[in-house]
């Protein structure tokens, strides 16, 4: 049953409520850094490693010292603050012990720190009222999501730049318009995984 | 009140531990930066070209100060930037040619044999995707000009269909290079006279169908060559640029005068 629970938890993060397709957030580094695949996948990847790492410092943070002083209204600001610490700290650790890890996501990491899908994966997980294993399982989800949308969206656009575009669509707008058809497939996930379990 | 001032609290001691953490961990964990890296950095262009084959200005930086690359490494910076690093890092400096960008095609328009007509968007990478261009020959120039479009010095010029590229003007970037859709430029030494005009890996019959000025495969070039500098590779001769001596024996016996003379 709990297993079944988190493969649930898993699918929904990764297909239906698919971060950037469905929910719209982190939209920025989804339209920014999509140009080229390896690009996408190291801006992916980066969010996932965040996701994981900021969940699993939050939920605590939210259980055991917002909740029982009744402060919850201070949820957004105090992750905001912690995810941005974190990061940051994050990135010195990285720079000094693994030099080839920030090598590839270094670049990427200062672009997460406030990043809205981070932030709203964090969020969530407290209004979904999920255990710390189930919080982690759903941010772990939602940055598969996100790596899947960002490489997804990489093929589309390298498609893209070799199609004859009019030009008062050329550049962002052409972009907009492939985005939310993209998003558009992504509804078909919608009603799917209530039926498979 | 006391309310707000518990959440002023709250959030200031969250923020506090937070920059106190940080303030400490980049005292106590900061990598120890080589300072010729900054000021070999600080000599380089800065376009991340990657001409010199690391991945970028900071990378070339990093290996020049290390002593494990040269210093005239650095095509776009020329011979003042190579002066400027060997300054830096105590090494002599070496003579810089920078190479130059040689298109190994001649299908012109009467050579080479069109098989479609294209009505698309008139780049060579979409004509590229869209059964791989117009002409026979798999392998050849396009002819649309995205070379064209990426040199920063305007060195290239389309004639006959084909483009081709001033040496005089041509710095060796490389820009080319990593446009062209086929594959078909590449950077050549300056002291190299001779080259292959022709990239084509089909078969010689199949070849000679394509086009009239295609390279055939028939060895003449190998078997004449004293310094064993040409060969065949794949139906298509190859210059070894470190053993050529631009003699030019390869290019008078060449039966379809894909080799030629550049300079």
């Amino acid at each position: 049953m709990d297993f079944k629970m988190l493969m649930y938890i898993l699918l929904v993060g990764v297909f239906v409520n698919n971060y950037v397709l469905q929910r719209f957030l982190g939209i920025c580094p989804f339209l920014g850094v999509s140009k080229k695949l390896d690009q996408a996948t190291g801006m992916g990847i980066s969010v996932i490693f965040v996701m994981l790492l900021a969940t699993a410092a939050t939920w605590p943070i939210q259980k055991y010292i917002l909740d029982p002083n009744g402060l919850g209204y201070l949820q957004t600001i105090v992750f905001i603050l912690v995810i941005a610490a974190l990061v940051q700290f994050i990135e010195i650790v990285l720079k000094r012990y693994i030099p080839g890890l920030h090598k590839s996501l270094g670049v990427y990491l200062p672009l997460i720190t406030t990043n809205c899908a981070v932030l709203g994966v964090t969020i969530n997980n407290i209004t979904d009222e999920y255990n710390f294993i189930q919080s982690m399982v759903s941010s772990l989800g939602c940055g598969l999501g996100f790596l899947l949308a960002m490489v997804l969206f990489s093929g589309v656009r390298s498609r893209m730049e070799g199609a004859n575009v009019p030009r008062a669509f050329k550049g962002l707008p052409i972009t907009l318009v492939a985005a939310s058809i993209v998003s558009l497939a992504f509804f078909g996930f919608s009603g799917i995984i209530d039926n498979l379990f | 009140m006391i309310n707000v001032l518990i959440a002023i609290l709250v959030v200031f001691v969250t923020g506090m531990v937070a920059a106190v953490i940080l303030a400490l961990a980049s005292y106590y964990m900061a990598v120890p930066e080589n300072a010729k890296v900054s000021e070999v950095r600080e000599c380089l262009p800065g376009a991340n070209c990657g001409a010199c084959g690391y991945t970028g200005c900071d990378g070339y930086a990093e290996a020049v100060a290390s002593g494990k690359a040269a210093s005239n490494l650095c095509i776009p910076g020329g011979a003042s930037v190579a002066k400027a690093i060997s300054e830096i890092t105590g090494a002599s400096a070496e003579e810089f040619t920078p190479p130059v960008a040689f298109v190994h095609c001649n299908g012109t328009s009467d050579a080479a044999v069109k098989t479609a007509e294209y009505e698309g968007l008139k780049t060579c990478a979409a004509m590229c995707l869209s059964c791989s261009g117009d002409s026979a020959c798999k392998y050849g120039c396009l002819g649309c000009g995205d070379c064209a479009d990426s040199c920063p010095v305007d060195a290239i010029c389309l004639e006959d269909g084909i483009a081709r590229i001033n040496r005089e003007i041509c710095i060796g970037c490389g820009a080319c290079v990593k446009t062209c859709p086929k594959h078909i430029i590449s950077l050549i030494p300056r002291t190299g006279m001779i080259a292959v005009a022709c990239s084509s890996c089909d078969a010689g019959a199949q070849t000679r169908k394509n086009c009239k000025n295609g390279c055939i495969a028939c060895k003449k070039c190998e078997k004449t060559c004293p310094n064993g500098a040409i060969t065949v590779i794949n139906n298509c001769a190859r210059i070894d640029y470190d053993k050529c001596t631009s003699c030019g024996l390869c290019r008078d016996v060449c039966p379809t005068g894909c080799i030629i003379s550049v300079g």
